[in-house]
């Protein structure tokens, strides 16, 4: 199946700020220099966010993790998930039609798919609301037929259902997620047959589509503020012993570093020498340290590691030369670039001066 | 029957507490530290003795996989790397466990990356669970903050780092090379072997790619006693087993049952009995879509295990995804369908698998419809044996069983549907 670049593509592409922040604490799961290992992730964020993906959202993607943009054009034209044109501008509906969907009647749901939104897969509806897809199973074959639509599974579905869905989603509504009969989850319809003592009657949802209500995100674009990001990896990656031995290994065995990513401010390549170390702290003055969390961009991650550089105050902050700016950009290990980027020096001026940022 | 006490997965369709609260209640993470205090060759011996064989597909006795780990480093870390990526049809198994029992997955990530000194671990779930990631992912969290994960994991005093990461909708990245390649950033096409993952798998470093249920069910195992494992399923066919039934039957479901079950308890007592009676059985796929079909007189008294399934009938457990059939089905297009999917699916590298996956559906396509020659279907036969173990992964065999199994079972129907259409009767047989 070929799989190209749309004809049409637009200008630009940013993550927002809230997606930036998840992306970059994505690439700070993977040993250093194998950044690439993010791609798959935040590629389908830039989905996400968008819809589908375009040639900007690609080159975007690379220059983040110093990849060739072939690269990473050639891994979104390889899988399958990644759209390549627009699609609708509610929802793109995915019915499953491998084996187990099909023989419970997923081609009819199909059907409703041509008559209600395209003739053809991946053409947007008349009003431009939707466009449709036959993908390969989607693992919930006990549960067929069924179909992806967003984040979600619709499951046990018939075709009044599928309709109804549809025309929900038409006028903004936001159906239930999960089994469209009476099912719970993958349970045997109409009784369970085992583990009838750990059933806990006030539990209505099943994890999928208890987390579609909680979260309320099932068709929408993702800016990244839907689920919080925990600030942890870095802290927990970086100072056990098998990131030391990882990185040394993987630098043995692998002869081609990758270059460090471009968007970042600071460069990374010798991390010790970038500028000059500022004056640091033993500890806190007397007077306490400072809420360094009103810094926008700190957390409490980035607080304690701050602490542990010897920074307390928001006058130390902001009486950072640019020199020593890139030292701690360079020096914020998971963080690196973040001074730049958020501009803490000016914050820290407003801070140290008694005001709010 | 299998007992719920016996049970491992206890919290299979979520309907109990999800969280690690409710995970403990039900005996998780249960004297974790102790386990791990008993050293990496205990708990190896233990796995042995235990029997389980790998619950991906291959069937390859997990102990003996972990054995294969360097027991000194030599300098480069090892890896565990946890295969998520679900997507054999008719599977749906591993799904239940990562949204309604993360904690059985998440212990066990912890004690299986311990047997094989590794502090890091991948889990690589496929791209379409979104639900589900997010369900494991705050499983993860709270295990993090509860200190079970991280620094000193579960004060086992062992750093264990346990990270989420997904596909994209690739089938083949079930292939563990291909998955690994994946992990890496790249576009999921199997490597060549040797080297092994065991000696150069992620990121040139030592790494054992274990399926979901495999892991998963290590910490009960080691809770409870091998012997306990042991004790279920024939010899050589140990243990409890999550088994997916789908298609025709009145209530498909995901149960976990032992192992050596026959098919026609397994189905009338969690499933409803099959569509239209047992009469009504026209033939089952009995371990995804991958191992040739079989024909329904021949399920009823069938035993659910690797061995009698690949030794008596000819085709295999695989993730134990039944496929019912009942005879309202077109098994010459059910079989076409799946052709579909390898062809769909297949990555492009070899290509007898490229090539030869578009001929196979192409020509299945014509006998759906009887618009074919009667030689052909040696035609095709010759075209899989032209397919099975040319390729560097298994997908090539993969895409060539189901064929075989339909020639080897249902040659009649097909013959039928060509004469129909030679003699211009479109017969009810055709039409069917």
């Amino acid at each position: 199946m070929l799989r190209r670049l749309h004809t049409e593509q637009p200008d630009s592409f940013a993550f927002s700020p809230a997606n930036m922040v998840w992306a970059e604490n994505q690439i700070s799961k993977y040993p250093e220099g194998r950044q690439a290992s993010a791609v798959i992730p935040l590629l389908w964020r830039a989905q996400e966010q968008e819809g589908w993906l375009s040639q900007k959202a690609i080159e975007g993607v690379a220059d983040m993790l110093g990849m060739a943009y072939i690269r990473v054009l050639e891994v979104a034209s390889f899988y399958f998930m990644f759209q390549l044109q627009p699609v609708g501008s509610v929802a793109h509906i995915q019915i499953c039609g491998t084996l187990s969907c099909m023989i419970c009647g997923a081609e009819d749901l199909m059907a409703v798919c041509k008559e209600k939104i395209a003739e053809k897969p991946h053409t947007l509806s008349s009003d431009g609301k939707f466009s449709w897809e036959e993908v390969e199973c989607l693992g919930a074959c006990t549960n067929a037929p069924m179909a992806q639509i967003g984040k979600d599974y619709y499951e046990d579905l018939t075709t009044d259902g599928l309709r109804q869905l549809l025309d929900d989603l038409s006028n903004g509504k936001v159906p239930q997620v999960g089994p469209q009969n009476s099912r719970f989850a993958a349970e045997p319809d109409g009784g369970i047959t085992s583990l009838t003592e750990f059933v806990n009657g006030s539990i209505k949802l099943n994890a999928s589509a208890q987390l579609a209500t909680d979260i309320g995100d099932t068709v929408k674009r993702i800016d990244g503020t839907e689920v919080p990001v925990v600030q942890g990896w870095e802290d927990q990656s970086n100072g056990g012993a098998a990131k030391a031995v990882g990185k040394d290994a993987s630098e043995a065995v692998a002869p081609v570093a990758k270059p460090a990513p471009k968007a970042e401010a600071a460069p990374t390549s010798s991390e010790a020498e970038t500028g000059t170390r500022p004056a640091a702290l033993e500890a806190a003055r007397e007077t306490g340290a400072d809420d360094l969390k009103l810094i926008k961009g700190v957390g409490p991650k980035l607080e304690q590691l701050l602490n542990s550089l010897g920074f307390y105050h928001f006058d130390q902050v902001a009486e950072w030369t640019a020199d020593e700016v890139a030292w701690v950009d360079a020096n914020l290990e998971g963080f690196k670039g973040r001074v730049t980027r958020d501009d803490w020096v000016a914050q820290a001026k407003v801070l140290a001066s008694g005001s709010k940022t | 029957m299998l007992q719920d006490q016996d049970r491992i997965f206890t919290n299979l369709y979520g309907m109990h507490d999800r969280t690690l609260a409710g995970a403990q209640l039900r005996g998780h993470w249960d004297g974790t530290a102790g386990i791990i205090q008993k050293g990496r060759d205990w708990i190896i011996d233990q796995m042995k003795a235990s029997g389980l064989r790998g619950r991906g597909g291959a069937g390859f006795p997990t102990g003996l996989k972990w054995s294969f780990m360097p027991k000194e480093s030599d300098g480069r870390p090892s890896y565990l790397v946890i295969n998520a990526d679900e997507s054999e049809p008719g599977t749906c198994k591993d799904r239940e466990i990562m949204r309604h029992d993360p904690h059985t997955l998440i212990e066990g990530a912890l004690i299986a990356s311990f047997a094989m000194q590794a502090h890091t671990c991948y889990i690589y779930i496929r791209g379409e669970y979104i639900r589900e990631r997010e369900a494991l992912q705050r499983a993860i969290d709270e295990a993090y903050d509860a200190g079970l994960l991280g620094r000193n994991a579960a004060g086992s005093g062992w750093d264990f780092d346990l990270f989420l990461h997904h596909g994209a909708g690739a089938y083949i990245c079930g292939e563990e090379t291909a998955l690994l390649e994946s992990l890496e950033g790249k576009k999921g096409m199997p490597r060549m072997k040797p080297p092994f993952p065991a000696g150069a798998g992620l990121y040139g470093c030592p790494t054992t790619v274990n399926n979901v249920e495999s892991i998963a069910v290590v910490p009960t195992i080691l809770r409870r006693g091998p012997e306990w494992f042991a004790g279920f399923g024939r010899q050589n066919n140990a243990g409890t087993k999550l088994f997916a039934i789908s298609g025709h039957v009145n209530k498909p479901c995901v149960v976990e049952e032992a192992m050596s079950i026959s098919f026609e308890e397994l189905i009338e007592k969690h499933c409803g009995g099959i569509r239209g009676g047992w009469d009504n059985l026209l033939a089952v796929i009995p371990g995804g879509s991958s191992v040739p079909c079989v024909r329904g007189e021949k399920m009823r008294d069938a035993i659910m295990d690797f061995d009698y399934l690949r030794g008596d009938l000819g085709s295999g457990l695989g993730t134990a995804a039944v496929i019912v059939m009942d005879k309202q089905t077109d098994i010459v297009k059910a079989i076409w369908r799946l052709s579909k999917f390898y062809k769909h699916e297949s990555c492009g590298q070899c290509t007898p698998c490229r090539e030869g996956t578009g001929w196979m559906m192409r020509v299945m396509e014509r006998l759906v419809r009887g618009e074919a020659d009667l030689e052909e279907i040696d035609m095709l036969w010759d075209v899989t044996k032209q397919v099975e173990g040319h390729t560097i992964c298994a997908l090539g065999d993969a895409a060539a069983w189901p064929i075989q199994g339909l020639i080897r079972n249902f040659r009649e129907e097909i013959e039928d549907r060509i004469k129909a259409q030679k003699s211009g009767k479109l017969s009810a047989i055709a039409a069917e």
